[in-house]
Parts: structure tokens; C-alpha cells; sequence
């Protein structure tokens, strides 16, 4: 039998989810000899090569790109998981939800103290190649059906470590209470 | 002091004080009901509907619904875990609660309860309502992002002089707690940590003192909320 194949992305987050899942530490050799990775920022692959088993989502939707990506990822695995506060509730980039777009658009390019002399012309960007920023930030169930969830920022790695392992052999899924944390 | 009364929770045998209202009965009885509004000794309020519990098929807030002869509780069902789960849920959706950025997790009963009810993800949709930050006190920030409008600082606190610093404006959809900034304005760092404590969750945080304990050593990192009083008996 073939291995499992995963992919992984990170959409509207900092990486620190892939951080944590790096934190597995030795045990990444174990990972690498359960499953084969297929798009992930991991091994650099672009694009889907074929047709993957699990997703990780790392990062909320808050621009046009972020749904493509995700979009694509529920195209071609057949497990998605949020995994980290950004995936499941919009987390630190959900901020600007309560402020309109044309302000954080302003006080980006036009107002804020760093650039306030630096665009004299006035320039919003608007590049066709440049996603357009979504009116607000979304957690990625609300954009397709997820499968399962992982919270935490970042989310332990025992508790991405263990829902790996559980999903790839089939076990149930103990989760102590130490592991499951929003924070 | 006067004879117990005998009644069960979920089958197990119990006693109380006349008159005592079901949530404290239980927690003397090392059963745990989950509340963010109740404060022992205080004057019950029925805020929060957490700590609703089935008696004869129809359901009551244990904090104002006092303890009688015979009553057979049901608490421990799945009904009302799913009920506490939604509106644990509910409280997550309607206001702005992003706990990795909030002074108080860890030590917040909405999060402890979100972890002991197992919440991965809310089933209703986020609403990321408009709310602001009034940090016009001196000494507290009153966050209205994460208010759950539980009432216990209104009832609960007072200051030094036994005044009320906390009160309610505005009315349904848009009432908040409000701050009266001169009272508070004299509060010394105890009690101003006081009213931090009372609040359930981050709303009430004392100014430039925040993540003083590390991730790991606070309220319910190891321990879920609730255990303390399970262990007693």
C-alpha cells in the first residue's frame, strides 16, 4: 500500500503553526516514514501533483488568494484540518474585522507614520497579480466544509503529533487536557 | 443549625440547608455545575443560563431556584451538557473573544469552560461585532469586546467606601457595563486586581500589569475548571 499523502498551507497566518508541527521534533523522521508530503511550504511543491489524503490549514481567508488556496485544498484532499486560532476564528488578522476595509487600506498606504511621505501620488494598490483583501477576515470553515479542528497558537505539537498519528492509523484520538489550549 | 433536606443529582444522594439554592448545594456536595454569573453569597442573578438543570423535564438555573425536599436533579445528561456547550458557543460568537491575545487566559472561566465542554469550534457562524475599548479609568480598562454582560461586577464589587463603581447603560442589544472614572480613579492596586478577578472573563483588566504568569502556571492550565470542588468529597 502506498503512504498517506498530506499536504499543508498556510493561508492569513505566521507560520507558527508549521513551526509547531517542526516542533515534533525527532519524530519528524516518523512522519516522513508514515507519509508522503505533497504541496506544503515543507518541500517547496507549488502546486497539487495528484490527489491528497489530508490538508492542514494554517491562516484565515482575508484575501481573494487565501480562497483559491483553500478552495483548491478541498478540491484535492480528502481530510482538511484547521488547524491553529487564525484557521478556526479569523485569530490576530480578525482584528481588523471591526474596522472598514478603505481605512486599513489608508492608513496602510496612505496615513500610517511610515508611508505618509513615501506615496506622494496616492496609490492604493490595485495590480490585477495583487489578491484583492476580503471585506473582512474568515475562519476557513465558514468558506468550505472542514473535517476537523486543532486549536491552539499555535497548537501543541503533541496535539497535531497525536491527531496525525490517530488519522493515519486509524486509533481513536485521546486528547489530555494539557494539549488542547486557545492560546 | 437546622435539619438538612435530602435530594438527589442525578441519582446521588445529597443535602442541604433549607433554602439553599441548587448550585451552592452542589458544590457542597462535590458536584460541579458550570456558571459565570454565580458568586457565593451574592444575590443570584440567573444571567448567564449556564448552570440550568432538569427538575420534573423542565429546566432551571440552578443559582435561583432554591433546594426542596425529595427534588431529583438532573445535570450530568446529555441534553444539558449540548445546552451549556451552545451557549458556551453563543458567548464565543457574539462578541470578540481572541484568546491568544487576551491578559486573562488561562485564568478565564468562558475559556476553562470552553476547554472542559471540549469546544473545538462553535456551530454558529462569528459575528465580530463593532464594540469598543474604554480605557478612560485610570486604573481599569473595561474591554466591552469580551463583556459577557454577567453582571457580577455590578453586583459584586464595591469600593473601599462601599461604593458601586460599576453600573449598567444603554438598554437590549447595546447595553454595557459602564465605569464610573472618578470612583475608580482612587482605587488602590488590591482592589483594583479585585475587580479584575471578579470578572469571568477579560473585560475587566487593570492597566499596565497583564501576562504576568507564564503559559503553564495559571488558573486552569493543568487542572479543568470545576475539579477543585469534584475533588473535595
Amino acid at each position: 500500500m502506498s503512504k498517506p499523502i498530506v499536504a499543508t498551507t498556510s493561508l492569513c497566518g505566521c507560520f507558527g503553526c508549521h513551526m509547531s508541527l517542526l516542533d515534533i521534533d525527532e519524530r519528524i523522521l516518523e512522519l516522513v516514514e508514515l507519509v508522503e508530503f505533497n504541496k506544503s511550504p515543507i518541500d517547496d511543491i507549488k502546486e497539487f501533483t495528484k490527489q491528497c489524503d489530508i490538508g492542514l490549514i494554517e491562516g484565515g481567508c482575508c484575501n481573494s488568494e487565501n480562497v483559491h488556496v483553500l478552495k483548491d485544498f478541498r478540491k484535492n484532499c480528502k481530510i482538511l484540518i484547521s488547524f491553529g486560532e487564525c484557521a478556526l476564528m479569523g485569530g490576530l488578522p480578525a482584528y481588523r474585522n471591526g474596522i472598514p476595509i478603505k481605512e486599513c487600506l489608508d492608513e496602510a498606504y496612505l496615513n500610517g507614520p511610515t508611508v505618509i511621505n513615501s506615496n506622494p501620488d496616492k496609490i492604493l494598490p490595485n495590480d490585477d497579480e495583487i489578491p484583492m483583501m476580503l471585506d473582512k477576515v474568515y475562519p476557513c470553515h465558514e468558506v468550505v466544509k472542514i473535517d476537523y479542528f486543532l486549536p491552539g497558537c499555535p497548537p501543541r505539537a503533541d496535539l497535531i503529533w497525536d491527531a496525525l498519528v490517530a488519522l493515519l492509523t486509524g486509533n481513536e484520538l485521546k486528547l489530555p487536557y494539557e494539549v488542547v489550549k486557545f492560546d | 443549625m437546622s435539619e438538612k433536606i435530602k435530594f438527589t443529582i442525578d441519582g446521588k444522594e445529597c443535602f442541604a440547608e433549607r433554602g439553599q439554592n441548587i448550585l451552592d448545594a452542589a458544590t457542597d456536595n462535590g458536584i460541579f455545575i458550570p456558571a459565570l454569573c454565580h458568586i457565593r453569597d451574592v444575590k443570584p442573578a440567573g444571567a448567564c443560563r449556564l448552570c440550568n438543570v432538569k427538575i420534573a423535564g423542565r429546566l432551571m438555573t440552578a443559582c435561583t431556584t432554591p433546594v426542596e425536599s425529595g427534588m431529583e436533579i438532573e445535570n450530568d445528561i446529555p441534553e444539558i451538557q449540548d445546552l451549556r456547550l451552545a451557549i458556551i458557543e453563543m458567548l464565543f460568537v457574539e462578541g470578540n473573544h481572541f484568546c491568544p491575545a487576551c491578559e486573562k487566559s488561562g485564568n478565564c472561566e468562558l475559556q476553562a469552560l470552553a476547554y472542559r465542554y471540549q469546544m473545538m469550534i462553535p456551530r454558529f457562524p462569528y459575528e465580530f461585532p463593532v464594540k469598543e475599548i474604554d480605557a478612560s479609568s485610570p486604573k481599569l480598562i473595561i474591554d466591552h469586546n469580551r463583556c459577557i454582560l454577567c453582571k457580577r461586577c455590578i453586583r459584586a464589587f464595591k469600593d473601599e467606601n462601599g461604593k458601586n463603581i460599576f453600573a449598567f447603560k444603554k438598554r437590549g442589544h447595546k447595553l454595557q457595563i459602564n465605569i464610573d472614572e472618578k470612583l475608580s480613579a482612587n482605587l488602590s492596586d488590591e482592589m483594583a486586581q479585585k475587580a479584575m478577578d471578579i470578572c469571568p472573563v477579560g473585560a475587566i483588566i487593570r492597566k499596565e500589569k497583564g501576562f504576568n504568569e507564564p503559559i503553564g502556571t495559571r488558573k486552569y492550565d493543568k487542572m479543568p475548571i470545576g475539579s477543585n470542588i469534584e475533588r473535595v468529597i
